[in-house]
Parts: C-alpha cells; sequence; structure tokens
C-alpha cells in the first residue's frame, strides 16, 4: 500500500532538470534508499516533497490527499518529517529541549506560555526515552552545539523523529562521518526507525550503507529514475553500475 | 530555578525593600526609575535575546504607556494608577499588535528599520498634533493628584510619594520579573529560543514562525509599555522625547550594557544605565560622549555585557 505517491513532479532551474517528471511511490513501512551522484535530483525531490521548494508542476498525494500545494506546517500535520543534509539543530538549547521542543511542537503545546517547559513530565519522560534510543542520553543536558559531529547527525534524526511522523525522510544521516561512526549512526537510526514502525526514505551516497539497510533502492541521474528494486537487483543492474559505481556488472 | 538562584533573588529583594528606609529620597528616586527602566528592558530583550529581532523602535510603547497615561488623565480626569496601568496597557498593547503585523515579516536589518521607522512616525505625530499632545511642552502628570493601590495610598508631598511610589513599582517589577521569567521557560519561550538559533528547523518542525514572532512583539511592547506607564508620574512630565529615538537607542544600550543573552543582564544593564547617564550628566556637559566611549568598550572587550561576563569569570574559576 502507498504511503506517498507523486505523480509527474517537475522542477527545473534554469535549463538545469533538477526533477524531471517524476512518479515516486513509497510503500508504508518500508526503508527506502534514494541514491544517485551529486546533482542527480535526490535532495531537490526530498524539498519538493517536505515544501521546502515549491514544484513547477506535477502533483503530490501522501495517502489519497493532494499535498501539493500544502504548507509545509500542513505536510508535517500530515505526517510528513524531514532530517537535514547540513545538520539543522538549536545549537544554543540543550540537547533534550531539542528533543523535547519537538514534541511540544507535535503536541501542539509550544503556545503554552505560562507554564515551565521542564515541568512537563510527559514530554520531559518521552524526550529522555528516545535519547536514549539514540544513544545521547548521556549528552542530554549538553548544548546541541557542542556534540560531536556523529552525534549532531543522530540528534537531527532524533528531532525529526519525535514528531512521530508516518513518513520520515533523512538526507545524507552520515555524510561527514567517520567510516566506524557510519554504521554505528546507521544501526541506531534503523533499529529506531524499523522499531517505531515508521516509514523511512534515506538518502545517501555509500552504497555498502544503501545494500546493508534498504528494503528498496531507487537510483535517481540527471533528474529521472534510472532503478527501483530490492538491493540485490540494483546491485546486478548495469545501468547503475555504469552511472553509479563507474564499474561494469 | 534552583535553590540558590532563588535564595540570591530573596536577598536581592530584601536589599530592594530596604532601600526607601537606608537611602535618601533621591536615591530612592533614581532606583525608581532604574526599575521601570529595567521592566523595559525586559521586555525589549524578549525580542532581542530570545526571538532574535532587534528593535530599533520601542520608544514608540514606552512613549504609548506614558502618553495614554498622561491623556487620561488630562481629559477623563482619572487619578487611579490601576486605572492608568490599564488603559496604558491596551494602548501599547493595541499599538504593538498593529506595529507588529508590519514588522515581524522581516528580520534584520529590514526589521530595524521599520520599527525605528514607525516608531518615528508616532513621534512626529505627538510632536504636531500639540493641540492633543502638547507637542514639546508635553503633559503633565502631577503625583499630587494620583490615587495608588485603589485610592488607598496619595501623597500631597514629594518625599512620601517617592517612598511609596517606590514600593508600588517594585510589586510591579517583582510581578513583571516572574511572568518574564515564567514566559521565557515555557514552551512558548522554547519556542521563540529555537526560531531565533534555527529559523529553517523550527519550520520544519511545524512552528508558524511569524506568529510567534508576534507574540513575542505583541509581549515585548506591552512590558515595555508598562515600564513608560511608570515612569510618567514619576517624570511628572511627558514630551515627544520619549518617542524619539534616543529613547529605543536607551533600551537598546540597557541590554547590551548587562548582556542580552541572559536573564537578568537586561535588568543590570537598565539600572547601571540609569545611574550612569544621571552621574555622567551631572559630572560633564560631554556625557554623550562619555556614554558612547562606555558602549564601545562594551561592544569591544565585553560583548556578552556586565552579566555576561560576570557569568564566564565565575565559571572559569570554577
Amino acid at each position: 500500500m502507498s504511503l506517498l505517491r507523486t505523480e509527474a513532479l517537475k522542477k527545473h532551474f534554469g535549463q538545469t532538470r533538477a526533477v524531471d517528471g517524476v512518479d515516486f511511490i513509497v510503500n508504508q513501512g518500508e526503508f527506502l534508499s534514494l541514491v544517485g551522484t551529486n546533482g542527480a535530483g535526490k535532495t531537490t525531490l526530498v524539498n519538493l516533497i517536505s515544501a521546502f521548494l515549491a514544484p513547477d508542476s506535477g502533483r503530490i498525494f501522501i495517502g489519497d490527499r493532494d499535498i501539493t500545494t500544502a504548507s509545509v506546517h500542513e505536510r508535517i500535520r500530515a505526517g510528513i518529517a524531514r532530517s537535514f543534509q547540513l545538520v539543522n539543530l538549536f545549537d544554543d538549547l540543550t540537547v533534550l529541549d531539542n528533543v523535547a521542543l519537538a514534541i511540544f511542537a507535535r503536541e501542539r503545546k509550544t503556545q503554552r506560555i505560562l507554564a515551565v517547559a521542564e515541568r512537563d513530565a510527559a514530554v520531559t519522560r518521552e524526550a529522555s526515552e528516545l535519547l536514549a534510543a539514540f544513544g545521547l542520553a548521556a549528552k542530554a543536558a549538553a548544548p546541541a552545539r557542542g556534540l560531536a559531529q556523529g552525534e549532531r547527525k543522530l540528534l537531527d534524526v532524533a528531532v525529526a523523529y519525535a514528531l512521530r511522523p508516518k513518513l520520515l525522510f533523512l538526507d545524507e544521516p552520515t555524510s561527514g562521518v567517520s567510516t566506524r561512526d557510519k554504521a554505528q549512526i546507521m544501526d541506531t537510526v534503523s533499529a529506531v526507525v524499523r522499531g517505531g514502525g515508521i516509514t523511512a526514505v534515506v538518502i545517501e551516497h555509500d552504497m555498502d550503507v544503501v545494500f546493508k539497510y534498504s528494503d528498496r533502492v531507487v537510483v535517481m541521474h540527471e533528474g529521472r529514475f534510472l532503478a527501483d528494486g530490492p538491493p540485490e537487483e540494483i546491485r546486478r543492474n548495469s545501468e547503475v553500475a555504469k552511472h553509479l559505481l563507474g564499474t561494469d556488472v | 530555578m534552583s535553590r540558590r538562584q532563588l535564595g540570591a533573588a530573596a536577598l536581592v529583594l530584601i536589599a530592594l525593600a530596604l532601600v526607601p528606609v537606608l537611602a535618601s529620597t533621591y536615591q530612592t528616586q533614581l532606583l525608581t526609575y532604574g526599575l521601570t527602566l529595567a521592566i523595559a528592558a525586559l521586555g525589549f530583550n524578549l525580542l532581542l535575546g530570545y526571538t532574535g529581532l532587534l528593535s530599533f523602535g520601542h520608544s514608540a510603547y514606552f512613549g504609548a504607556g506614558a502618553y495614554a497615561v498622561a491623556l487620561m488623565m488630562r481629559y477623563s480626569g482619572i487619578t487611579s494608577m490601576e486605572l492608568f496601568i490599564l488603559g496604558g496597557l491596551l494602548a501599547s498593547a493595541a499599538l504593538a499588535a498593529l506595529f507588529g503585523v508590519v514588522c515581524v515579516r522581516h528580520t534584520r536589518i529590514f526589521f530595524a528599520i521599520l520599527t525605528l521607522a514607525l516608531s518615528q512616525v508616532l513621534w512626529t505625530l505627538a510632536y504636531k498634533f500639540f493641540w492633543i499632545t502638547g507637542g514639546t511642552d508635553g503633559l503633565r502628570v502631577p503625583f499630587a493628584k494620583l490615587t495608588l493601590v485603589g485610592g488607598l495610598v496619595s501623597a500631597d508631598q514629594f518625599d512620601k510619594f517617592v517612598d511609596a511610589y517606590y514600593y508600588y513599582v517594585l510589586a510591579v517589577f517583582c510581578i513583571c520579573v516572574a511572568l518574564m521569567w515564567l514566559i521565557v521557560h515555557s514552551p512558548f519561550g522554547k519556542t521563540l529560543q529555537a526560531i531565533r538559533d534555527n529559523e529553517t528547523r523550527a519550520r520544519f518542525l511545524g512552528v508558524r514562525i511569524w506568529r510567534y514572532r508576534w507574540l513575542a512583539f505583541l509581549l515585548s511592547g506591552t512590558f515595555t509599555g508598562l515600564a513608560g506607564i511608570l515612569w510618567v508620574p514619576l517624570n511628572g512630565l511627558t514630551t515627544p522625547d520619549v518617542l524619539y529615538w534616543p529613547q529605543s537607542g536607551k533600551i537598546v544600550f540597557f541590554a547590551v550594557l548587562g548582556g542580552f543573552r541572559n536573564f537578568t543582564g537586561p535588568i543590570v544593564g537598565a539600572v547601571i544605565f540609569n545611574y550612569l547617564e544621571v552621574y555622567a550628566i551631572a559630572a560633564t556637559e560631554y556625557w554623550q560622549l562619555a556614554l558612547g566611549v562606555v558602549l564601545i568598550v562594551l561592544v569591544t572587550f565585553l560583548p556578552a555585557g556586565i552579566v555576561g561576563t560576570a557569568q564566564r569569570l565565575a565559571a572559569r574559576s570554577r
């Protein structure tokens, strides 16, 4: 059953066809990887779906609901959340506050003006549990700006996850971290996301990561889909090998 | 708030309560001015320190509060300070709500310029509509006509008025500090800080940025309006000067002097600035130059302000 569907989605920047009439389907419960070379259109596609950018044409559906013209706020209410390629945190807030804020936003409590945030036991407990699940419990009281890059990446995902979306887009969650940290981040993210029953779309460059963690892989090239299938099928695809891996099968 | 912080706050409050007993009328009056300005600084810092918006037009709300009191006294014959507060709060909140709609659609220099421009529109109106506002002569608010606490307190001698009014302002100041502390530690306050730190991420948590900035603007203007309301009976007169841009500059100065990235900084900054200004004016005709040098030294060597620097030094020594 499809959770998200796009129809002939298009976004051009001048002569550059960043996303060129893409029909994209994300099925309920899958862990999908979106791969492609730099400039293939992966991040633009996620930006269009998350309302960071407006499409030139085409439609976007979540379930049966057309969200093509919906605002960021409406798409989040519809169940779409995302993390960012460049880590986007509230650096002067504590690690716990970063996650708690997402929970307050989800619970529509952010307009509470005469209540101390820390005294909301339910939110603080959930935020603490979430940080423990992401391996960040020990850093809860530290300002977010003091975290190491791998921890920042994890917190970025945790903040998006705290919205409890139906569909979570993770834009390069392992970029800029060491090989050892990559495995740790993906183990954690995969376990938490799958455990929470959340559908995830991960933009990733590292094909070892892609093949290890994904249920399905979608390959983009010059704004279009080049291949779509299970990891083993993608691994054997000669077109993918040629354009993405730079080798012959 | 930790027990240590509560203890420190209680000690400060006891010391403040003893001022009229131990100090002269003049010193009590000076501190009353300082406390009213501290309320303006608290309000201003909700925008600068917690929302990341630098307003150069807060004289508008300070002046709106002051003029609301003066106009009510002149045209309606009201003498109750509580009614002045009510009327003044409504006037400054309405003005902040209106100006906020225009200003919070923008950030950085555009926001600052818009706030400045709007405040100067108000200054021009106060200056030109002299048959209502008294023009450069201003409007008088004589202390002898004023009644406090529902008419229970009034004073015909200035020293008695200053003592009574000091405690009145101190009580309002304490309420304002408690209220603002609650606001900045609430989910709303945390959301403002999130918007300040990373607007994009806040938007992608489903936060409607414009709405929160507008609410912060409204609260900020209303607090500053309250400062103007409390200030005018003490000053006895309001003139277009309170709406002019140097008044906005002073409010910015309070926050920079004390440090705008901590809660108590602007309060301390406002009180110290008040003393600095008064003694600089008494000491030299070049007092603006002296204050300018202080500002340059602050920005260059103590960007965290007095309280921010003290906190850093204390943290380093631990």
